[in-house]
């Protein structure tokens, strides 16, 4: 179903967008596209991955990410084993790269891994033969978030150039926005970032994004609002003093909501803090939110991934 | 309310550089002309050529309510105000409880307008109970009516709370005013460290726990772009660091009070309680250095610093007495001394103690404009009296200048266009 003459992610892995060019995240979100009219469908492609094999390693708890790479491994044919940190050897003192040969020696083809330091799964794809799919590391990126971000995005915009991307909340603690903020910018958007100052990533600015710290100014006139969670323990680090104080100032409701352009969408990458970075009514406003499709396209933009990581294994054996 | 005419006044306006003799038309409590020729059956005060200026705004007091009505409370503190021509007070938050609830803030304004003579301008607390660990609730709290943050006098003392605390504040707009002292350093002591200290037998805290912790903020402004405003300078060390930050362009403001310009450390010989503050007297060359960054413009404002206590709290040995001065009712008196000794012009005088402390506070009055409130301070510049201990306005007493000669005096004092005050 692919006819791109090019690699596609030519490190051979996916550990960040940052590098990654338009044409490249273009044919992956054209692939990921294609696989999601397959699974509207119920239609699978069970042969692609038939024999290799995918391991999810995770360093962090994470069930939607987790189970949205299973499936997707699944429905290309792989055999999917899920490693977590609290059954693996980590607890026992095994190191990083300790983990890597044992991974070698199992013969993986596909590693994803998430894992709370930034650069964990870059560090990881120096030493393992596998193909590895960084699925959060730290506050560094969640590249497939951002695909799948995108993907939604433009199949209900039909385009992501030029369209007014308002990314709200804890910026500075999210992979999601990092990824976020260089493919949306790669693919023309115009990004803002919007949040208190505490929770903005110094020189934020120079990843060509406008930062605002009113949510008025920063969400007007925007195409898309995407909330980030606000985690519980940004609040005990006393980055912000309350959820009522975030909720006011911060949390999208209908008020702040229609700032943005009346046909604006809201996006969330989960799980969410009700009542405190969003309000109920707008999280399942099926007019609005779009946060159910983003689960939905997270599948297609996993497989799309697998597929063009494991074209190079197919080709050689 | 009738409308008032006061002739022959001299019309003293820091804000436009207005000083010439004239007369103000008073109306709905605003300010309606100051060039109107006096219309038939209005009131009319002959000023007799009595200095006219914007009423004061004192940008740093303490009151006792809530907490501590026993030293004072809010109607008798807006006694001593109205007879020291201040008509605004912006009021620190470290009372019992603590100004860190929105409620409270509502609670205080609303007890200001009570009083019919002062408007209060709580700041909020910065951390909340002023325990200096958590941020309050900068944007609900400023939504109430808070004027900035503080603690006080306690110093945030813990750099991350403050680069925090700067930080999340620039979102709101609002202003961290600082206690500059190192708690590390200034310990226990209860003068400033040097000769006086060490012959008396008192525990001393270095003047440089002020200029330290000065530096310390600058940097953390230059870090997060948020506005520090640092109260009650006191040294020329921490001045020094003020000056040169301005000069960069920093958001940098601070304010002193008038004992750091008016007395120096020898006050506290014999064991004066009523002359131990916080910060403490300093040496005669950090009180000359305060002088001249009121003149050279450094210093943005001149607030009374105003701290209740009661005899019980000053009558015990000097390092167990409590610091703080009364200084409503002295703010102008000791103020224009500095004029009268030629350091200052009456105009920049003036402007120290209302449009500048009201430019920073937000607001609309500190100055003779037509719309603005009429909010006024008659005085005569240069009518003798003597600062007495238990004959000053309002409850509380323990003032520093106990016995001190002045020249300048409050006539009257106006708030919103009614007479609140007549010596």
């Amino acid at each position: 179903m692919s006819g791109f003459s090019y690699p596609i992610l030519p490190t051979g892995h996916l550990l960040a967008i940052e590098g990654l060019q338009p044409p490249h995240i273009s044919a992956l979100l054209d692939l990921a596209e294609s696989y999601a009219l397959l699974n509207r469908q119920g239609k699978t492609q069970r042969d692609l991955l038939r024999g290799r094999t995918l391991i999810n390693l995770f360093f962090e708890d994470s069930t939607r990410t987790r189970t949205s790479f299973e499936l997707a491994g699944k429905r290309l044919g792989a055999d999917v084993i899920n490693m977590s940190v609290s059954n693996s050897s980590v607890n026992k003192g095994e190191t990083l790269l300790d983990t890597a040969s044992t991974l070698n020696a199992m013969h993986t083809d596909l590693l994803v891994i998430r894992h709370s330091q930034s650069g964990a799964p870059a560090l990881l794809s120096q030493k393992v033969d596998a193909a590895v799919i960084n699925a959060g590391d730290g506050m560094h990126e969640h590249p497939t978030q951002a695909l799948l971000d995108a993907l939604t995005i433009r199949r209900r915009k039909g385009t992501l150039e030029n369209l007014i991307v308002a990314i709200c909340g804890d910026v500075l603690h999210s992979r999601v926005a990092r990824s976020n903020i260089h493919l949306l910018s790669a693919m023309g958007a115009r990004l803002r970032v919007v949040g208190p100052p505490t929770l903005i990533p110094a020189e934020c600015a120079r990843m060509g994004v406008e930062v605002f710290h009113d949510m008025g100014a920063g969400l007007a006139g925007a195409d898309v609002v995407m909330m980030l969670r606000l985690q519980r323990e940004r609040m005990s680090a006393g980055l912000v003093p309350s959820p009522r104080e975030f909720f006011r100032f911060y949390g999208l409701d209908a008020a702040k909501l229609a700032y943005t352009k009346p046909d604006s969408i809201v996006m969330h990458p989960g799980p969410m803090n009700r009542g405190i970075e969003i309000d109920s009514a707008i999280a399942d406003d099926p007019e609005r939110s779009v946060i159910g499709e983003q689960v939905e396209m997270g599948v297609a933009v996993r497989m799309a991934v697998l597929d063009v990581l494991s074209r190079d294994l197919r080709r050689n054996s | 309310m009738k409308p008032l005419l006061i002739t022959n006044a001299r019309l003293l306006d820091p804000a436009t550089g207005l000083d010439a003799i004239g007369a103000i038309l008073i109306e709905g409590g605003r300010i309606a002309s100051l060039t109107g020729a006096p219309a038939e059956g209005i009131e009319v005060l002959d000023a007799g050529g009595a200095c006219l200026s914007p009423g004061l705004v004192d940008m740093r007091a303490s009151i006792g309510e809530p907490g501590a009505e026993h030293r004072e409370t809010i109607a008798s503190a807006a006694q001593a105000a109205a007879a020291g021509g201040i008509t605004t007070i912006a009021v620190l938050p470290d009372t019992e409880p603590t100004l860190d609830d929105p409620a409270l803030i509502e609670f205080v304004i609303r007890r200001g307008e009570a009083t019919g003579s002062l408007t209060l301008i709580p700041y909020g607390a910065a951390t909340k109970h002023c325990a200096g660990k958590d941020l309050s609730e900068y944007g609900l709290l400023r939504e109430a009516g808070a004027a900035g943050f503080s603690d006080g006098s306690k110093a945030i003392g813990s750099a991350r709370i403050m680069r925090l605390a700067l930080s999340y504040a620039r979102a709101f707009g609002a202003m961290i005013v600082q206690h500059p002292e190192d708690p590390s350093l200034a310990g226990s002591g209860s003068a400033t460290e040097g000769e006086l200290a060490t012959r008396l037998g008192l525990p001393g805290m270095p003047a440089a726990a002020e200029a330290i912790m000065v530096a310390r903020d600058v940097a953390l402004a230059r870090l997060t772009g948020g506005h520090v405003h640092f109260g009650h300078v006191s040294t020329g060390a921490a001045l020094e660091h003020i000056r040169a930050a301005k000069a960069e362009g920093l958001r940098v403001t601070c304010d002193t009070a008038p004992p750091y310009f008016d007395l120096n450390e020898t006050a506290i010989g014999d064991y004066r309680t009523y002359a131990k503050l916080t910060p403490p007297l300093r040496c005669e060359e950090d009180r000359l250095a305060v002088v001249a960054a009121l003149a050279d413009g450094t210093i943005d404002a001149i607030a009374s610093d105003h701290q209740p206590r009661d005899a019980d709290d000053k009558r015990l040995p000097f390092a167990q007495a409590a610091a703080g001065g009364v200084g409503l009712a002295t703010l102008l008196g000791i103020t224009l001394a500095r004029v009268h000794g030629g350091d200052l012009t009456l105009l920049n005088a003036l402007g120290l103690m209302t449009n500048r402390p009201a430019a920073l506070l937000g607001l609309a009055s500190g100055r003779l404009a037509v719309g603005a409130p009429a909010d006024l301070c008659l005085f005569w510049p240069d009518r003798a009296w003597q600062v007495k201990a238990g004959a000053l306005p309002g409850k509380a007493q323990n003032s520093p200048f106990d016995g001190r000669a002045l020249e300048g005096r409050v006539m009257a004092t106006f708030k919103a266009g009614r007479q609140v005050f007549r010596a």
